[in-house]
């Protein structure tokens, strides 16, 4: 019993290390082959940063970071403040009775609609409405589905959130907006960065709406996008580098809101 | 009673939701520095009174008064009134210091001051060495007592409090109910305290109003109200009665289980009306070999509950579906060997039996 049960939890543990390969290593290969001093994907040169120099040189990338930085952190804030007063509207107004499926699964919407629906929808509504592409038009793109998931961290937040607060702040003579910034606004705050930190992250990275309703030309770039373009000429060990980067700065930013939102003030 | 000393007053409060009256034309006069409580079961209206008087519901008919001014369109922002919140409501992002701080910033009252009269508080409520804590570092008891602070630092004219011991083991209960009556006391300021706990409302308040399905059932002292209860749901609620279903036979009887109950009464007389007659256990005897007493039925022991100070005796005598409780003193009970099963006789006097119509 016990000898079965153990060869059974080694076939599991072996497939769980096989699944962790399967997505690792390619990410693992690439991060490698970015201090890969050969630039040959075949043959280790190596050790050398030589990559990530070469990228600090290329103004097409740093343009285009500039661009992507640009956008992430406009469709950041927009989302953070919109998203912020939806979920807040949403709560308080619930507050007491469960109703509000329709509006739960409207906003559910641009978190799980395709991304090329998303795209060539917003690029028709641009269309429509005769506004020129450009990087103002990726900001307001990137907004519409980073308001969704700002909006959900919030929400999950105001949860647990003891409204009977809010009273007390009136109650001891506050005006409404005096309430919410001094203590509504700190209150969920972390919940506010955490939903930041995730739309930046989304947006960093998002290529599918940014290609379509950039429009032309080096100014409206952003790195995906550029990445994409370099790529079509095989992929250089700078890409590598680059990609490295962006990986780092995903992954940092996520960690930092996971980390915001999963200990709600045990103790500060 | 007399209205001049009155600070609060309500006439013919209602609040309506949907098709459903939370509360029903609730009339009150609140004195002058007094303890007042609220008391009923949940769901009787008194919360939503409460929050009436902070602010937070506007009442669909009648007017509240506090100082002979009519404060029903005041927002609760600008009510003189401050309430303690059941959950505290204390700022988590705030110190104990800064929480307490917060009433009388937003009254742009001098730094100085501020920091004055903070501290003056702090020292009262006994939260010194607690000041710049947040309120997670802090236990229960201690949270209440900053929840009090902050409201008692505005100096109200009305402090209300929304069960404000309802978090706290019984242990701390009891001795907070006296600190919350001591500082009543001490800072003169007329208190309104919400709860469903009849023990509290009695140690704690001058007067207090039993409130029953958005009405006011009974209002008085706590002694009038053990002592005097108006209907069976008040004498049900305070206290423990036993109540004998009959009725009225004569200017001073009841007719129970076709015995004539003597009772002092100044009900009218309305013969064959069905009442009540309730009797408290304490005033209930057992009678021993020979004694005699205005009114006596019998019947025997089916339970013995042991308090510690007293015993409840509980007595199955066919004057009342629910056996009558008959509480001795423990000494007494030692010395009387009494036992489950034993046959006992009752007895009471008129003066302790009060006749309920209601």
């Amino acid at each position: 019993m016990s000898q079965s049960r153990s060869i059974s939890g080694t076939a599991l543990n072996t497939h769980l290390w096989l699944v962790y390969a399967f997505l690792y290593v390619p990410i693992l290969v690439l991060i490698l082959l970015s201090f890969n001093k050969s630039g040959l994907p075949t043959a280790w040169g190596g050790v050398s940063l030589k990559w990530y120099v070469a990228l600090a040189h290329n103004s097409a990338i740093l343009s285009a970071a500039l661009n992507t930085l640009i956008v992430a952190l406009a469709a950041t804030f927009i989302a953070c403040v919109l998203g912020t007063f939806l979920a807040l509207g949403i709560e308080l107004r619930r507050k007491g009775n469960d109703k509000g499926q329709v509006v739960d699964t409207l906003l559910m919407a641009p978190m799980i609609i395709p991304d090329i629906v998303l795209a060539i929808a917003l690029l028709s509504f641009f269309n429509l409405l005769k506004v020129g592409l450009g990087l103002h038009s990726i900001i307001i793109s990137h907004a519409v589905f980073n308001i969704a998931f700002v909006c959900a961290v919030v929400r999950t937040r105001l949860k647990h959130f003891d409204y009977s607060i809010l009273e007390a702040s009136i109650d001891l003579g506050a005006s409404a907006f005096t309430t919410f910034r001094r203590v509504l606004l700190p209150a969920i705050f972390p919940g506010v960065l955490a939903g930041g930190l995730l739309s930046f992250t989304l947006s960093v990275d998002e290529f599918i709406i940014a290609f379509f309703n950039s429009g032309s030309g080096q100014a409206s770039t952003t790195l995906p996008m550029q990445i994409y373009a370099m790529i079509r000429f095989g992929v250089t060990p700078e890409i590598n580098a680059l990609a490295t980067l962006v990986m780092l700065v995903s992954i940092t930013a996520l960690l930092a809101s996971q980390r915001l939102n999963k200990a709600p003030r045990t103790h500060e | 009673m007399n209205n001049s000393s009155a600070v609060l007053i309500l006439d013919k409060v209602s609040k309506s939701y949907g098709n459903g009256l939370a509360v029903n034309e609730v009339s009150l006069n609140i004195r002058e520095n007094e303890f007042f409580a609220l008391l009923g079961p949940s769901g009787c209206g008194k919360t939503t009174l409460l929050r009436m008087l902070a602010g937070f519901e506007t009442p669909s008919a009648g007017c509240i008064y506090l100082d002979g001014k009519d404060i029903s369109p005041l927002p609760a922002n600008k009510r003189p009134l401050n309430l303690m919140f059941q959950s505290y409501a204390l700022f988590p992002n705030m110190t104990v210091r800064k929480n307490i701080a917060y009433g009388l910033e937003m009254e742009r009252l001098p730094e100085a001051d501020i920091r004055r009269r903070v501290d003056e508080v702090l020292s009262t409520a006994q939260l010194g060495e607690l000041a710049e804590r947040k309120p997670d570092q802090l236990s229960g008891g201690q949270r209440q007592r900053v929840a009090l602070a902050r409201a008692l630092v505005k100096r109200p004219r009305v402090l209300l409090l929304d069960e404000p011991l309802g978090a706290l083991d019984k242990k701390l209960r009891e001795k907070m109910q006296l600190e919350l009556k001591r500082l009543q006391l001490e800072s003169g300021i007329t208190f309104i305290i919400v709860t469903h706990d009849q023990e509290e409302a009695l140690v704690m308040s001058d007067r207090m109003a039993v409130l029953d399905g958005g009405k006011v059932c009974q209002c008085g002292s706590p002694t009038e109200l053990y002592e005097n209860p108006n209907s069976r749901f008040v004498a049900n609620f305070i206290g423990v009665s036993n109540l004998l279903e009959g009725v009225r036979s004569g200017p001073h009887s009841v007719r129970v289980n076709g015995q004539e109950l003597a009772v002092e009464t100044d009900a009218p007389l309305v013969p064959g009306q069905p009442v009540a007659v309730v009797v408290r256990p304490e005033r209930l005897q057992v009678l021993g070999e020979g004694e005699v007493c205005a009114n006596q039925v019998s019947g025997h022991i089916v339970e013995i509950a042991y308090h510690g100070l007293d015993t409840n005796l509980h007595v199955q005598t066919g004057f009342s579906d629910k056996p009558l409780i008959v509480r001795v003193p423990s000494s007494q009970f030692e010395f009387a060997h009494f036992a489950i099963g034993m046959s006992v006789r009752l007895g009471w006097q008129a003066r302790h039996a009060r006749v309920l119509t209601r």
